[in-house]
């Protein structure tokens, strides 16, 4: 029989985002009860392996509006303005907070929390700790909230629907994967904070546990995702695994050449090379115009043909040993271990991979959805902050202040709400059969699910990366769609209960690909280039119609529907973006 | 170098089997494998059912903790071409009770970590309007002791939690050094009257394995023995000055 | 339709072996370096009996030595001497890992703590060798 369960507000995703927005509904009014239900351990979120930092503007010579212009124009003006000025103006509260809760942010001699110049950034404003900022601000948040008797964690928990009456969201299904029994957890408010979904991709920087699930299930309930189309690659990950080498690499002085040693960036309108690194320009670009000189660079024949195709160098050798050991020495210990390469004395191969979504579920600047009762937060969400591209160190901010946002709003929510009905649990007890009888009967199928998962990447990876054109996407979403009839078709080795891992890869899997659906129908709408999203044949930006958010709603049976809403202005019309200058 | 590696996994399904016993397959040696690849490749290739925790691939989320030919190691760290010609042993994690395969109930160290009190703790009620002043060298006084990623291959390798699972266990411990030796904290004497005691710090004996085994240097041994140090001048202390400030 | 299922795990705890410590070095020479204490207590004991022994007169000392003298007992002591200095060894190397020094901002090296160790050790064993060998 179900298991049943009941909260106030409920989290999906343990990470940064939602253990902040756990603490913030617990502030909020310490009587509400918060359930924090995540697949994995919350100190596993991917939050954990983010390196570079997190900006807030922190000098006097500083100013929140050049925070923000640095945004709006690195997301090339598809950024919700409005959003954007809380943004800057809360992410350094949000930071300081942090430092109260014990984050050991890496200080200047005089004691005061120390910044780094990032890309895309004008002025110096990127607090780090060391190389491992996600990893501290993951722990810290996770120690902090360990304080907190109002927070009930649900660990290794897979939340497989929404529960969904009377027009609200009412609670989740999740499996309990210790013992594989599907379990009704019931909340008067549900945050969505379950990360991105790199692993649609190929090649990416993104922990495995990166399957979109929080979007799919928005997306299944009727909520649109939006921006879909925009997906930022990380101009530096390790060939083969896609090891992420943080952007600070570069900001504190690499250089990244071709295989004549040339430093290339410079052809591609991003400045003039200088010794030291320059904000703004050249390697302290966007990432969306350094993965693009990347292509365009291969297609010229000037990368370096590697055992696991084209990548580039990144030169850390002038930086000296000590500076490397000081400020960059995850960097160093990642390089040894997975290329046998020393950046004190060796140059780093490094190619674009997959990195961060900018798109995501749509929500308002509190983390509302259009669904009563459904909020979200951090890479999950698509407020937007980040519009076309998003700019380095700004996702872990965009984390802490949307996750208080939403953890704050679901409290004022939930605090007016009756307790979900009955009703909901039939949805429930429809959801476990569901999982039995499609998953765990003994089938005839004949697909497995490293196959199917393998040929979404490769197609995803081919039609809808870097550069994409209407062709290559009509052939990706007739694949995606392919795809997911055969999904009908799969069969799994494992069909036990207790730690079915194979069952959850399953579910992975079946997410992903209504994100790939979803990703590449909003891409082959989008017919101008603008940010991360590059269309050969259109490669020019039109705002006169695309200045907007595409919003895609599913629909059962049949390709995506595809509205556009309009772009939140205030005080910085859209402009050119200009680097290098 | 030869063309493939024998991994000898555990298997256990608590439904079907009464203890766990071993199984072998045959997986390509290939020289950027790491054990994990290998694993990754049975499940998806050869055996679905084979259960196992994986995430980040590099080394900072502490979920892969396995032990290797006896030996704890995060697998997606410990590359398969150094075992060979093979075959590699694959086992779950020592000293905890087996879930499923290669999966194994961390709910112990969950409590054991929340015991701990690992938050900062000020004994004003509001923060100042700046940050908390710290210079580089107070920050090296913890750092290292905040690099732990709660992988708990120390636990596997500590003989004293093997015997006694009271004890609270090197992360656990360590982890509440590291607030301790945080310039910022104000609640070593709340840690200590939880810690010092035998299921605490006293129950170390030094064996000095968990240092040797961790990935990221945090040196838990070393942690603990700086606590056993604080505890014994705390406890002298309030021994000659029995109403003083703790 | 859905039968019910038994839903407790089995989960399955494996018993450390008494013989645990022989399974690996590193443990095997925590468990010499704890037993290695029976050294420092073994020399106590001969220490005792010696000075009752002196206590007692000549012919008692005599008895002693000759005691001493025996090649069990010279076996005994030799092991018994290698373990005091694998105690000591390991404790002077272990200390420093209980004391952070911290001068000039940077840690003071484990060895900068061990060595004055060493070097105290190195001095008294000198002056009572000196004292015995000279007279």
């Amino acid at each position: 029989m179900l298991d049943i369960s009941s909260h106030d507000v409920l989290l999906v995703g343990g990470g940064g985002a939602g253990l902040r927005a756990a603490i913030a509904v617990s502030e909020t009014d310490p009587g509400l009860s918060v359930a924090v239900v995540s697949k994995v351990y919350p100190m596993r979120s991917h939050t954990v392996s983010a390196e570079g930092g997190a900006a807030g503007v922190a000098l006097p010579e500083d100013s929140l509006d050049e925070h923000a212009y640095d945004t709006i124009s690195g997301g090339d003006w598809l950024c919700d303005q409005d959003a954007v000025e809380a943004f800057v103006k809360e992410a350094p509260q949000e930071l300081l907070r942090l430092e109260h809760w014990g984050c050991p942010w890496s200080r200047e001699p005089s004691g005061r929390v120390a910044v780094r110049p990032f890309g895309g950034m004008k002025k110096t404003r990127t607090w780090f700790a060391a190389d491992k900022t996600g990893f501290h601000l993951l722990h810290t948040l996770f120690q902090t909230s360990l304080k907190y008797n109002a927070i009930t964690r649900y660990d290794e928990f897979f939340v497989t629907r929404l529960l969904v009456d009377d027009g609200r969201v009412q609670g989740v299904v999740a499996i309990e994967l210790t013992t594989g029994k599907v379990q009704a957890i019931t909340a008067k408010a549900v945050i969505l904070c379950s990360g991105g979904c790199g692993r649609v991709f190929r090649f990416t920087t993104n922990a495995a546990i990166k399957s979109g699930d929080g979007m799919a299930l928005a997306y299944r309930a009727g909520a649109p995702l939006k921006d879909m189309e925009f997906v930022q690659y990380h101009p530096t990950g390790l060939p083969f695994t896609g090891i992420l080498i943080t952007e600070a690499a570069r900001s504190e002085g690499g250089y990244l050449i071709n295989k004549d040693g040339y430093r290339y960036l410079q052809d591609y309108n991003l400045g003039k090379p200088e010794p030291q690194p320059v904000l703004r320009s050249m390697e302290l670009g966007p990432r969306d115009r350094l993965s693009q000189a990347f292509v365009k660079e291969q297609e010229k024949g000037r990368t370096i043909e590697g055992p696991y195709g084209p990548v580039v160098h990144l030169d850390l050798r002038h930086l000296g040993e000590k500076l490397i050991d000081t400020k960059l020495p995850f960097v160093r210990e990642l390089c040894l271990k997975y290329e046998n390469i020393d950046p004190v004395s060796e140059l780093i191969p490094v190619r674009p991979v997959v990195h961060y979504m900018m798109g995501g579920v749509h929500t308002d600047l509190n983390g509302a959805t259009p669904l009563a009762g459904l909020y979200a937060a951090g890479e999950v969400a698509c407020v937007s902050i980040n519009g076309a591209n998003r700019l380095g160190s700004n996702s872990l901010p965009e984390c802490l202040v949307f996750g208080a946002r939403a953890g704050r709003a679901a409290a004022d929510y939930a605090a007016g709400q009756k307790a979900p009905g009955r009703q909901a649990l039939a949805q429930a007890v429809d959801e476990e059969s569901r999982l039995q009888e499609q998953f765990l009967q003994k089938g005839r199928g004949r697909e497995r699910i490293a196959t199917l998962r393998e040929e979404m990447q490769a197609v995803m990876e081919k039609g809808a990366g870097i550069f994409r054109s209407g062709d290559s996407l009509a052939a990706t979403t007739a694949k995606v769609r392919e795809l997911q009839e055969r999904f009908g078709d799969l069969t799994l080795d494992d069909r036990s209960r207790i730690f079915n891992t194979e069952l959850i890869s399953a579910l992975e899997l079946s997410s992903m690909l209504d994100v790939a659906e979803s990703m590449a129908e909003c891409a082959l709408r989008r017919t101008e280039s603008r940010g991360a999203h590059q269309r050969t044949d259109f490669p020019q930006r039109n705002d006169n119609e695309f200045l907007a958010h595409s919003l895609v709603y599913r629909q059962a049976g049949q390709a995506p529907r595809v509205e556009y809403l309009p772009v939140t202005i205030t005080r910085w019309p859209p402009g050119e973006r200009v680097y290098g200058k | 170098m030869a063309e493939n590696i024998k991994l000898e996994v555990t298997r256990y399904h608590p439904g079907s089997d009464d203890e766990p016993r071993s199984q072998s397959y045959e997986v390509p040696l290939r020289k950027e494998w790491v054990v994990l690849d290998a694993l990754n490749y049975v499940k998806d290739r050869v055996d679905g059912s084979l259960s196992f925790r994986w995430s980040c691939r590099m080394g900072v989320c502490g979920s892969c903790g396995m032990m290797v030919n006896g030996e704890p190691k995060l697998t997606c760290a410990t590359f398969l071409a150094d075992y060979a010609p093979g075959p590699v042993r694959v086992e779950p994690l020592k000293n905890f009770p087996i879930l499923r395969d290669l999966i194994v109930d961390i709910s112990d160290f969950l409590v054991k970590l929340a015991k701990s009190r690992p938050w900062l703790i000020r004994k004003e009620s509001t923060p100042p309007p700046g940050e908390y002043l710290q210079t580089p060298e107070q920050l090296d006084a913890f750092k290292q002791f905040s690099m732990c990623i709660n992988c708990l291959l120390c636990y596997a390798a500590c003989p004293v939690y093997g015997l006694d699972p009271l004890f609270g266990g090197p992360a656990a411990i360590a982890l509440a050094q590291r607030y301790n030796a945080d310039s910022r904290d104000q609640g070593a004497s709340e840690r200590m009257d939880v810690l010092s005691h035998s299921d605490g710090i006293w129950g170390c004996t030094f064996v000095g394995e968990c240092t040797e085994v961790c990935p990221k240097d945090v040196d838990p041994a070393g942690a603990i023995q700086q606590y056993k140090l604080t505890a014994t001048k705390e406890w002298i202390k309030s021994l000659l000055m029995p109403r003083g400030e703790r | 339709m859905a039968v019910p299922v038994e839903y407790v795990p089995k989960t399955f705890r494996p018993r450390l072996s008494t013989y645990w410590w022989l399974g690996r070095w590193p443990y095997l020479r925590f468990i010499l370096r704890e037993l290695s204490s029976v050294s420092v207590a073994w020399f106590v004991v001969v220490t005792l009996v010696q000075i009752r022994a002196l206590k007692r007169g000549p012919a008692s000392y005599l008895a002693f030595q000759g005691w001493m003298r025996h090649p069990v007992l010279i076996v005994l002591n030799a092991i018994a001497f290698f373990f005091v200095i694998f105690h000591a060894v390991t404790w002077f190397n272990l200390a420093p890992k209980a004391m952070a020094v911290r001068l000039g901002g940077k840690r003071v090296p484990s060895l900068m703590i061990a060595l004055p160790n060493y070097v105290a050790w190195a001095v008294v064993s000198a002056g009572v060798a000196w004292i015995l060998l000279r007279g």
